[in-house]
């Protein structure tokens, strides 16, 4: 196991390697120049000297080989390089969001595992019952509302029935946890219960299957209760696909929540890609999409240990 | 439409307004407190001078102070800020400013005429790699004088008449010399001023925030012991947050739709000031690109806008209203709206300048005219303005591909000529014609002109207004250069903007004022709980 991790986290670096290339050279031939934007977005009249030393001074002048070499020394000692926007560090820029980010991701998912597996379990137990019927009313519920319509549903509650709202600036959990509890809890909410409602439709499928295994029948043959059943046998093999989809939403949820960002006034990473992307930020979004490519992967490999963990017929070596 | 339930609402809040202002009059100013405000964009950088936009201003304000500055209890008169007084010579090639000797930045080191020198001569004439949107401004200065330490003197080269008010503008942010010196790029990146707050941080994405300059040269200010400016791009989210009181003010303006949700929701806790705004929608054809380079299509296109009729509708969902020449209606040297309709644009019988406008579009051989419109993605007001424009040219026959940018692209597409027909805005501090109409001059004179025309006759009637003293010949001048420029279309106005502001009854002491660029250094502001 240790020796199938240490080859997975191994197998990271021609992964972020060929992430790394893709999106600078894409990068490169997507129209617009961040100097232009960021010297004549103000408005201003600006010289082509002007624009020609700010260009030298941001290495742009070098040849694209050379520019990525540069790039690629800085990401291989964690020196993702400065803003072009701001000039600030990208490690710094990004570190501002991350936390912020990282706890709603977590938050999300942890209210999103709370309510999918008994929701998806009883839904899949009861199958074909009303129960199964109101689970399914409030899952596709959970599908079709979009978790922004839902943020902005949240605050107008809050509004009307306590002339309150959530705090708009972030605190650190270990500055103030009240403060900080009291501003992230909805943004997970709103995003949680769209993510629940996915884990949960795919619990239900996936156990209603197990269900009907040769396993579940010989043990209900033995004699073995029901209840023992379901979550010592069942569950643990229907939460496989179940882990899978909790492992690509928590890495979507990094970086994907753009409009939901936008409605609790966060500033999160999602806001920093877009502000990136529109600004032609090159190092800035090089950095995002590095940090995201290497969360994707982390969490990956996450899941795949967990399978280990739940089904122990499933042996890395 | 606003219904009679919400006029009576609105009437009793403007006599709430006019009772509270009273009130604030006679009431003593309270010292304490922090305000939270929102501020609709971020800053991407910190320096006045090189910005134009009110993100910069509503953020760096607090930090610094200004040689003079505007008296918003007698727009548009001007007061001293540094400046103690000032004396101009009478034929106004001389400006003496004698400065507060006891200003100190907020290192701890004083303000000297040197400070003002330094800074003035990086407003005139930036150095190699330094920004600055107001270089044509005081290109009318010669020389800067500094004979001791709390004297300045400018010797003009050429008689400005706005000279005065243009010392005033808030962009003009006093920085020390000895930093400059150090790296004249310094003010983009980090803050050292002399103004009533003193910088505490900026967290990037969030807010900026400030604390009371215990050592401000003003006797008694601040009143308020910090303050802190929210970003917030999104409106729903800074209208909530003003219902739930997070915020306490907004400071630029919302819309009359965004004005009513909250006098409803809010009732007698809220205060609106409503103003005209000295800032204005446009239309820029960029003349070095085809078809534009034909006045007849340039006039037909804006020949087919109803300005009249747009501006009743449009003034019930966005921030524009006023229909008005390059001066904004109701200033002194505005136009009548007599003279006005008879311009090309103006005009208020809209089917006969529209069969013109298709008339001049087959005479250029461009009856199905398609052009992309190239537009900022703020909803208020250029996503209306957008799809107004597309419809009134759509009525014409033209196709529009009506595109929106961020900000700084947005900016950036016109600045360099990246684009065919745009939306631009005139964003002005000031009634003074010289500063409104300085964006239409001749390109070489005005890289600001967005239509990339050269234009002598324009040009002319420009000089010939700047250094007229006389008001009556003056109004003649402007009348000329406006008919010459509307014949031609190179970029006309659209609709002026209207002006709401929203604050808590809490928040004392904040003047309303036509534009959303003055009155943000907060030094008078304090709070009432």
């Amino acid at each position: 196991m240790l020796r199938y991790a240490i080859n997975r986290l191994l197998l990271m670096v021609p992964t972020l390697l060929g992430v790394a290339v893709l999106v600078f050279f894409m990068l490169r031939v997507v129209t617009g120049d961040v100097v232009e934007v960021k010297l004549r977005g103000d408005g201003g009249a600006v010289s082509q000297e002007t624009i020609d030393m700010e260009r030298k001074r941001l290495g742009l002048d070098k040849p694209l080989s050379a520019q990525f070499a540069d790039w690629m020394v800085g990401v291989v000692t964690l020196d993702l390089g400065k803003s072009m926007w701001t000039d600030r560090p990208v490690v710094e820029e990004i570190g501002t969001r991350l936390e912020l980010s990282m706890q709603v991701a977590i938050m999300a998912t942890i209210v999103a595992v709370l309510i999918a597996i008994p929701l998806g379990a009883i839904a899949a137990v009861a199958q074909d019952s009303w129960i199964d019927r109101v689970v399914r009313i409030i899952t596709i519920a959970g599908l079709a509302v979009p978790a922004f319509w839902l943020g902005m549903l949240i605050m107008i509650g809050l509004l009307a029935a306590f002339n309150w709202l959530p705090p708009i600036t972030f605190t650190p959990l270990y500055v103030d946890p009240w403060a900080n509890l009291s501003q992230l809890v909805w943004p997970a909410m709103a995003v949680g219960y769209r993510y629940a409602a996915v884990v949960a439709r795919m619990v239900r499928s996936s156990l209603i299957e197990v269900m009907n295994e040769d396993y579940i029948r010989t043990a209900r043959a033995k004699g073995v209760f029901e209840r023992l059943i379901l979550t010592r046998h069942a569950l643990r093999n229907a939460l496989l696909p179940a882990i899978t989809v909790i492992g690509l939403e928590f890495a979507f949820l990094i970086g994907g929540l753009v409009v939901t960002e936008q409605v609790f006034n966060l500033n999160g990473i999602g806001k920093l890609f877009v502000q990136s992307v529109s600004r032609n930020d090159f190092t800035l979004i090089q950095g995002m999409v590095m940090l995201i490519a290497a969360i994707y992967v982390l969490v990956n490999l996450a899941v795949d240990l967990l399978y280990a963990v739940l089904d122990p017929r499933i042996r890395y070596t | 439409m606003i219904g009679h339930k919400t006029i009576a609402t609105l009437a009793a809040l403007a006599a709430g307004f006019a009772f509270a202002v009273g009130g604030a009059a006679a009431q003593a100013p309270k010292r304490g407190g922090s305000l939270t405000y929102a501020i609709g964009a971020e800053t991407p950088h910190y320096d006045c001078h090189g910005s134009d936009t009110y993100a910069t201003l509503q953020f760096a304000s607090p930090f610094y102070s200004t040689l003079l500055q505007f008296d918003l209890t007698k727009y548009p008169a001007v007061k001293g800020d540094l400046a103690k007084s000032w004396t101009v010579a009478k034929d106004l090639m001389t400006y003496t400013f004698v400065l507060h000797d006891n200003v100190k930045f907020h290192d701890g080191s004083a303000l000297t005429s040197a400070d003002v020198k330094a800074s003035y001569d990086r407003l005139r004439n930036p150095p190699a790699g330094v920004v600055s949107t107001r270089k044509a401004t005081f290109g009318d200065i010669g020389s800067i004088e500094t004979p001791d330490p709390t004297t300045v003197v400018f010797k003009m080269k050429s008689v400005n008449a706005a000279m005065i008010e243009h010392f005033a503008s808030p962009w003009n942010c006093i920085y020390p010399a000895a930093v400059l010196a150090k790296d004249p790029n310094a003010p983009k990146t980090s803050i050292m001023g002399s103004g009533p707050f003193v910088f505490v941080e900026h967290v990037k994405g969030s807010h900026v925030a400030g604390r009371r300059n215990p050592n401000y040269f003003r006797q008694g200010l601040p009143h308020m012991d910090g303050f802190k400016g929210v970003f917030m791009l999104q409106a729903a989210a800074m209208l909530n947050s003003l219902q739930g009181g997070q915020v306490l003010a907004e400071f630029r303006g919302i819309s009359p739709a965004e004005r009513d949700r909250l006098v409803q929701a809010m009732g007698d806790k809220l205060r609106i000031e409503e103003s005209s705004w000295t800032l204005n929608l446009m239309i820029v054809f960029n003349t070095e690109k085809k078809p534009f380079d034909d006045v007849r299509v340039r006039r037909a296109l804006n020949m087919a806008i109803d300005r009249w009729g747009g501006s009743q509708g449009l003034a019930r969902i966005s921030t524009l209203r006023a229909v008005g020449g390059v001066v904004r209606p109701g200033s002194p040297f505005a136009t009548p709206e007599a003279e006005l309709a008879k311009l090309p644009g103006f005009g208020k019988d809209i089917k006969a300048a529209r069969e013109e406008a298709k008339k001049l579009l087959r005479e250029a051989g461009v009856p199905n005219l398609s052009l992309t419109l190239h537009n900022r993605n703020l909803a208020q007001p250029y996503t209306p303005a957008g799809v107004f424009i597309t419809d009134q040219w759509r009525q014409i026959g033209v196709t529009v591909d009506h595109k929106q940018y961020d900000t700084a692209p947005y900016l950036a597409g016109m600045s360099s000529g990246n684009f065919d027909v745009a939306i631009d805005f005139s964003n002005l501090f000031m009634d003074e014609p010289s500063l409104g109409l300085a964006k239409y001059v001749s390109f070489d004179r005005a890289p600001e002109n967005r239509s990339r025309i050269i234009d002598r006759d324009l040009d002319k009637y420009f000089d010939l207004q700047v250094s007229e003293l006389d008001p009556k010949k003056r109004s003649e001048y402007i009348r000329a250069f406006e008919k010459r420029l509307f014949e031609q279309s190179y970029s006309v106005p659209l609709l002026w903007w209207h002006r709401i502001v929203p604050t808590h009854k809490v928040v004392m002491g904040w003047r309303m004022s036509p534009s959303h660029n003055l009155g943000q250094d907060l030094a008078e502001v304090w709070l009432n709980q």
